[in-house]
């Protein structure tokens, strides 16, 4: 049968002739259309662009400089607002590289907090002496790199308090933690001077449950949550950057928020 | 009688080379920023079920994502403020995009419907042209502002006060995204029907007609 869209008599072929100028255009456009679109095929297709080498350490370079930019942006004496205690959630979420039925519970009577660096007095702290410094309660939002957020209410003493108690030199850099469950992290000075930067000892007005770090973690209002590492076993002060566990696999290192 | 110079110098084309080079730009920063947003979105979704697929995601997973967008950011809000500086100060943006009357956006939009999309005149947008591109300058604009109260939600916590709270900006970030992919689908789209426009803003396009001044 037919298609009822060709015409009964074929064109002219002398038509063509008279067009020639157009038809060579579009030919010209359609290899610079061609072009253009197999260049974005290129990005989409999932070989992936960051695994490269050269442009990883790029964007880590660009993300080294968006430290310095976010140390300029963090001011010292802004206060991240606060929140009635009703509005605690209770228990906390819990977030971690492993979940939370591999936590291994800290032992508190054989816990100990080592000091390293800058520090004038290192000798070690107990949990005891720990509870025993003035303490500060603040009910802040905690938010996660992924984007969820939620309400806690944790208390201890400031790092300050205990940066100052233990004669550390505050013109240092860094402030570097080691901890329980192998999660190295470490945060710059100012944020460690900082009022709602608390080394936590309990939650809610609890002492903080198994899963939350007992006995001491860090929690800052002014950073991300992965910047507070939990069941913390050491504090050294340093001016050699220190790094930390997702840092180390990419994520921005200052994170402040 | 005219002057010498006005003689020698043709007048200018559409696109100059600075528009050009700032919209190609805008074009790269502008898919670094959507890609590597969909792999960051995808950690804690706001639209239930709603993922975007590994193949339209830049980088392997969230901490490269951030990598690529937190320097994307540069480029986008460099490139944009310039743009913005440029078209301010040459005229250009008052020039094609205003003004803009109801009526002509109506009448567009029916021509439109009725498959009359006339474009013999480049150096002329249309009303709806010109609101798309208002609508999208501004949504870059959003997104800029929204992209940086989600950076740094406490250090400009009374902005994020101000749009709704931390998940509330979140969103109004995500509807700005969207806005502007809806935007590029029909702007790509509408290119490559009237591939003229296209190849004007890599050559420049036609020059511009110079009104003749009574004297």
């Amino acid at each position: 049968m037919r298609s009822p869209f060709r015409p009964s008599r074929p064109p002219d072929p002398a038509i063509l002739d008279d067009h020639r100028r157009l038809i060579r255009l579009i030919e010209r456009r359609g290899i610079l259309r061609g072009g253009l679109s197999l260049g974005m095929l290129a990005m989409l297709t999932g070989c992936d662009v960051t695994s490269q080498p050269g442009v990883e350490n790029a964007l880590r370079r660009v993300s080294s400089w968006n430290d310095r930019v976010q140390a300029a942006l963090f001011d010292p004496k802004h206060l991240a607002p606060t929140y009635p205690k009703s509005m605690i959630l209770k228990p906390p979420k819990f977030n971690a590289y492993y979940d939370i039925t591999e936590v291994k519970p800290v032992d508190a009577q054989t816990w100990k907090l080592e000091l390293a660096g800058l520090i004038s007095d290192k000798r070690p702290w107990t949990a005891e002496r720990l509870l025993a410094l003035p303490e500060t309660e603040m009910v802040i939002k905690h938010i996660c790199v992924e984007g969820w957020d939620y309400i806690g209410g944790w208390s201890g003493p400031t790092l300050r308090t205990f940066l100052e108690r233990v004669g550390a030199d505050l013109s240092a850099k860094y402030v570097a933690f080691t901890t329980a469950d192998d999660y190295p992290s470490s945060i710059d000075m100012a944020t460690a001077l900082h009022p709602q930067t608390l080394l936590a000892t309990k939650y809610a007005g609890e002492p903080l449950a198994d899963p939350f770090g007992f006995p001491l973690r860090l929690r800052m209002a002014t950073k991300l949550g992965y910047k507070n590492p939990k069941w913390i076993t050491a504090i050294e002060v340093t001016n050699r950057y220190p790094g930390g566990y997702w840092e180390n696999l990419g994520e921005n290192w200052f994170a402040g928020i | 009688m005219r002057s010498k110079k006005h003689i020698s110098s043709s007048p200018p084309r559409l696109h100059p080379l600075p528009v050009r080079l700032m919209h190609w730009t805008n074009a790269v920063a502008m898919i670094i920023m959507i890609m590597s947003g969909w792999g960051i979105y995808d950690d804690y979704v706001i639209i239930n079920g709603l993922h975007f697929s590994e193949d339209f995601r830049l980088g392997s997973w969230a901490a490269p994502s951030l990598l690529w967008h937190f320097a994307g950011m540069w480029l986008l809000a460099l490139n944009g403020l310039a743009y913005l500086v440029y078209g301010t100060v040459t005229g250009r943006l008052r020039q094609r995009m205003l003004p803009i009357r109801l009526p002509e956006v109506v009448q567009t939009v029916r021509d439109t419907l009725h498959f009359k999309i006339e474009h013999d005149d480049l150096t002329v947008y249309n009303a709806v042209q010109k609101l798309l591109y208002i609508v999208v300058i501004l949504a870059g604009i959003s997104q800029v502002v929204t992209g940086l109260l989600i950076w740094k939600p406490i250090q400009f916590s009374s902005g994020v006060a101000l749009l709704g709270g931390f998940q509330a900006v979140r969103i109004e970030h995500f509807i700005g995204m969207t806005v502007i992919v809806g935007f590029l689908l029909v702007h790509v789209a509408l290119s490559l029907l009237v591939p003229r426009t296209l190849w004007a803003m890599l050559s420049g396009g036609p020059r511009l007609h110079v009104k003749e001044k009574a004297s």
